[in-house]
């Protein structure tokens, strides 16, 4: 498994041309697979176009104590970016001011961000109605000074959502890296001791699943009651509600997919499994994404891609609701991952 | 034609056989929908039977396709191969049963 970042290893994929180009070329551009504009406007969907903004997810940085296989950030310890104090403070400015009624921090390893206590507390302030951080797990293990993030998330009554691919340590290891699963046990008994995804419990422990390989997910609630039974009988863990997300072809999963020779069938398998209905949905028309250095996409994939908004707003300094609604999203062949089967977002199934 | 017999992406055409036969295509995909729906067993149980079945009677596109559905459901390698260990043992019984009649010949012809 590797250890670093396409960046880090001057990967031709780091570059998101190159990336772009893969999505347009091949299948798409010889006709085989219609491209996802064509595709929605079949049933007059296109152009996709923003609502009101229910959810502002914050990108903080993406640096993060692991490499899984499957990200589409990119993410790892040699990564850099990280959201500076000021751009938090612009972001907190947009926080008081907007309408969404969800606040959504991700990463990277958000924690990992050295201002992340700071803008916790001040955005928890607002009182905004959801207000998550996606957390990984194992970074509440890592060191000694994350240890008491989850007596840290229950004093703000932040929202917690983590990933876990499996309720199998074989599964987890393998895309997330040797021994993530055991110490992800031990962080969710953590939170569990506190409250944490306990029944009837209002600390909110949510699960995300991604599929660990070139295929989708399943349907999210019977992967949701195998997870809360298995984590149950050999854990004795509770959780509230398990997302199950599609993997997108970006990044290291679109390098992974090419590397072990199932970017085709994979498109095919999106594309098969498009369902107009889920489009209606789809989270970019409802989301916001500010990433660490503070401009705006559609989402974290667009961003991953440097797909930024189409609208005169481009900053979170330039942030303006009446500006951004109504914008057209910006699309490629990586939205099918959204669009498949019962749909894909980062709250979960969609349709 | 294909020089094969068999081509990966067949499977993908499957619906089309309703196109030479309507009625009957209909029935029988509406039939399969529904023996895979949770019912008495569940749809992951029922997943697993048919990978079983799938290497029973060796159908490659079975085979892709029930491999793939138990990924999707999270069924784990383990409970596939041990699943494909209950299609070997049945199939490798039905012979051995056999056997009791190989004996039985034996019995009444030799002295």
């Amino acid at each position: 498994m590797a250890t670093k970042s396409l960046l880090k290893r001057e990967s031709e994929l780091a570059n998101k041309k190159r990336q772009l180009e893969i999505l347009s070329n091949g299948l798409f551009q010889s006709g085989e697979l219609p491209k996802f504009a064509d595709k929605i406007a079949e049933t007059n969907q296109f152009p996709l176009k923003a609502k009101k903004l229910e959810i502002l997810q914050i990108n903080v940085g993406y640096m993060c104590n692991q490499v899984c296989s499957h990200c589409h950030v990119d993410a790892g310890p040699d990564r850099k970016e990280i959201m500076t104090k000021d751009t938090m403070q612009q972001c907190l400015d947009v926080i008081k001011k907007t309408g969404a009624h969800t606040l959504d921090l991700t990463g990277g390893a958000p924690e990992m961000n050295p201002n992340f206590r700071w803008f916790v507390e001040e955005a928890s302030k607002v009182g905004i109605k959801d207000f998550i951080v996606r957390s990984n797990l194992t970074i509440i293990r890592a060191n000694k000074k994350y240890h008491d993030l989850p007596e840290f998330f229950k004093t703000y009554n932040v929202h917690v959502v983590s990933s876990m691919p499996h309720w199998t340590r074989g599964k987890t290891d393998k895309q997330r890296g040797d021994g993530v699963f055991d110490k992800s046990i031990q962080a969710l008994k953590d939170l569990n001791a506190i409250g944490y995804g306990m029944p009837d419990s209002n600390l909110r422990l949510d699960l995300v699943y991604n599929p660990s390989g070139a295929f989708l997910p399943g349907d999210q609630a019977s992967l949701e009651k195998d997870f809360k039974k298995a984590l149950l009988e050999d854990f004795n863990i509770h959780f509230h509600n398990l997302f199950a997300i599609t993997n997108l072809p970006i990044s290291r999963f679109l390098d992974y997919l090419i590397a072990s020779e199932n970017y085709e069938d994979y498109m095919f398998a999106l594309v098969e499994a498009y369902n107009p209905s889920a489009v209606a949905n789809v989270m970019c028309t409802n989301t916001l994404s500010v990433s660490w250095d503070g401009y705006l996409y559609d989402c974290d994939f667009n961003q991953m891609l440097e797909l930024p908004v189409n609208s005169k707003a481009k900053h979170i300094s330039e942030y303006n609701e009446d500006l951004l609604e109504g914008r057209k999203i910006v699309i490629s062949q990586h939205c099918y991952g959204c669009t498949a089967g019962a749909g894909s977002s980062c709250q979960g199934t969609v349709a | 034609m294909s020089k094969t017999y068999y081509d990966p992406s067949d499977l993908k055409k499957f619906g089309k056989i309703s196109e030479w036969n309507e009625e009957l295509g209909a029935k029988f995909f509406d039939y399969y929908g529904k023996v895979f729906e949770e019912g008495h067993l569940s749809a992951r149980e029922k997943s697993l039977i048919a990978l079983a079945v799938a290497h029973t009677i060796q159908c490659p596109y079975c085979i892709d396709a029930y491999t793939g559905d138990g990924l999707q459901r999270g069924i784990t390698k383990e409970e596939m191969m041990e699943a494909l260990h209950v299609a070997g043992a049945i199939r490798g019984g039905a012979s051995l049963v056999h056997g009791v009649q190989m004996m039985n010949k034996v019995n009444k012809l030799e002295m």
